[in-house]
């Protein structure tokens, strides 16, 4: 139902604007909220999974050699991940465009 | 069949509400609206009502508890007054807007202040753009009937919206009237068991209620309208399904000798009883008078409106309730009398009059200046509202 970025008539929309989905959040980009991203310098990083715990959009996932990438679709760039990260492994970068 | 009972408004709507087997009722006792809860509380206490009765400790926690009871699946039902309205009135625009089918009887009382615990459409008028359907009352019998349906229409499908079912306080909720109570096996055939559109369910888990963001936030509304616009056609079915199967025959617009009327007297519950009298004796005295009582405020009935009193020189449009607009345009319900005419390109004479503000009597004698007051003035000099019975 909540289509990326929610564009549906209202002739679609549940009653009450019910969710009837479970779990239908992921769908939601909040991606495009962002003025700036992070991005992990892998030199740096100690693979400890700090920015994959606090992230608040669940942006990080971990790939087969244990680093943990992000998924822009969702992150909104608050920059919590950077501050958390132990060994400051993340740099905010500002978006061009 | 059902008999004919001497009994109060207030205890018939009550039993009304029960014989539609309502599953919880989750209200605050506030005058003069008390008596209906309370009896549901006796009906429930008694064994008579299989129901929950919640006694919640204040109105905003009485719609609450019945938004969160209807999202449930349960037929719900409240009632209030005045000030309790205006405390609920927060949680009243949610359950509209997420189509919850609630029912709430109102027995209407003038807003503070001055305290005043009498009756006027002070709360009616609140709840204007609540979303919600507004019938209102014109005699016992029918504030009786109008609870049983509006079950029916809230529940129905293609409805899905709460009903408020509008009785004057103490002019009608404290009258002992004889009345017909249909009983329970009747109301099995006319109200269908509630089947949600939605039901909050462990099973299968949904969200209602959530946050609409810029971008879904117009459609929702616009969704909420669509379905009040359309429940007009709903209300006239269920009208007449009643009228099939018990006999009585309702209208939105009821009317009193019109037919031929110069002037007509637009009015709204029970004060259509004083006018029609009032019309009897203009009418001996050769003044061509007639009436026409609103019975649906929301979603008001423009069209059926305007083809009732469309033809007449003169009307006579009363307000139960003050608008404190600036004194350039008329009040509440007369806003929407002349909207309706305007955009069918009729402009009658018209006067607009306040009255029965905070249980202020308003007598036979009143409705004749009135009527002499718009039939002998000069189009264009009529005020936009008058205040009446009111001492300089
Ligand atoms: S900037 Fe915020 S949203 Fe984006 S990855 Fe870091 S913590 Fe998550
Ligand atoms: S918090 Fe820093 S060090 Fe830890 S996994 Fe993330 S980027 Fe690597």
């Amino acid at each position: 139902m909540a289509r990326e970025s929610g564009i549906i008539s209202w002739k679609e929309l549940n009653p009450g604007t019910a969710i009837t989905e479970p779990g239908n959040a992921a769908e939601l980009k909040t991606g495009d909220w962002r003025s700036m991203h992070p991005e992990t310098d892998r030199g740096k990083c100690i693979k400890c999974g700090q920015c994959y715990i606090f992230c608040p959009d669940m942006v990080y996932a971990k790939d087969e050699e244990g680093y943990y990438v992000q998924n822009y679709y969702w992150c909104k760039g608050c920059g919590i991940c950077a501050r958390e990260c132990p060994v400051a492994a993340i740099k905010m970068i500002e978006e061009v465009d | 069949m059902s008999e004919r009972v001497g009994i109060e408004v207030s205890l018939a709507v009550a039993e009304a509400v029960g014989l539609c087997d309502v599953d919880v009722v989750a209200a605050y006792p506030i005058t003069p609206q008390t008596h209906i809860v309370e009896h549901l509380s006796e009906l429930v206490a008694e064994g008579r009502l299989d129901a929950e009765f919640i006694p919640v400790e204040s109105e905003h926690s009485a719609m609450s508890a019945c938004v969160g009871s209807s999202a449930a699946g349960a037929r719900t039902f409240t009632s209030t007054s005045s000030q309790g309205y205006a405390l609920m009135s927060e949680v009243c625009f949610i359950a509209s807007t997420l189509r919850l089918p609630i029912v709430m009887a109102v027995a209407n009382r003038a807003l503070s202040a001055p305290i005043s615990i009498w009756n006027d459409h002070a709360d009616l008028m609140f709840a204007r753009d609540s979303g919600w359907i507004q019938l209102v009352a014109t005699s016992g019998q029918q504030a009786v009937d109008l609870s049983v349906m509006a079950f029916r229409i809230a529940e129905d499908k293609r409805v899905s919206l709460p009903v408020q079912v509008n009785l004057d306080g103490f002019i009608m909720s404290h009258v002992i009237e004889p009345l017909f109570l249909p009983d329970a096996e009747e109301i099995k055939r006319f109200l269908p068991p509630f089947q949600p559109l939605l039901r909050l369910d462990p099973a299968r888990p949904i969200t209602i209620g959530p946050v609409g963001m810029p971008d879904v936030y117009t459609e929702a509304r616009k969704a909420h309208d669509e379905v009040l616009k359309a429940s007009k056609a709903v209300i006239l079915e269920v009208f007449d399904e009643f009228a099939k199967q018990f006999g009585r025959r309702y209208e939105l617009i009821e009317t009193y000798r019109v037919e031929d009327a110069d002037t007509i007297i637009v009015a709204m519950g029970s004060i259509s009883q004083t006018a029609s009298t009032a019309v009897d004796a203009m009418r001996e005295k050769g003044l061509r008078v007639g009436m026409a009582s609103i019975c649906l405020f929301r979603p008001f009935p423009a069209a059926e409106l305007a083809g009732v009193i469309g033809r007449a020189k003169n009307l006579v449009l009363l307000d139960r309730a003050t608008v404190f607009a600036g004194g350039e345009i008329s009040g509440p319900v007369a806003l929407e009398v002349k909207s309706a005419l305007f955009d069918r390109g009729l402009s009658p004479k018209v006067a607009n009059f306040l009255v029965g503000l905070g249980g202020r009597d308003v007598t036979q004698q009143n409705f004749e200046e009135m009527v002499e007051r718009v039939v002998t003035a000069k189009n264009g000099d009529l005020p936009p509202y008058e205040f009446i019975n009111v001492r300089e």
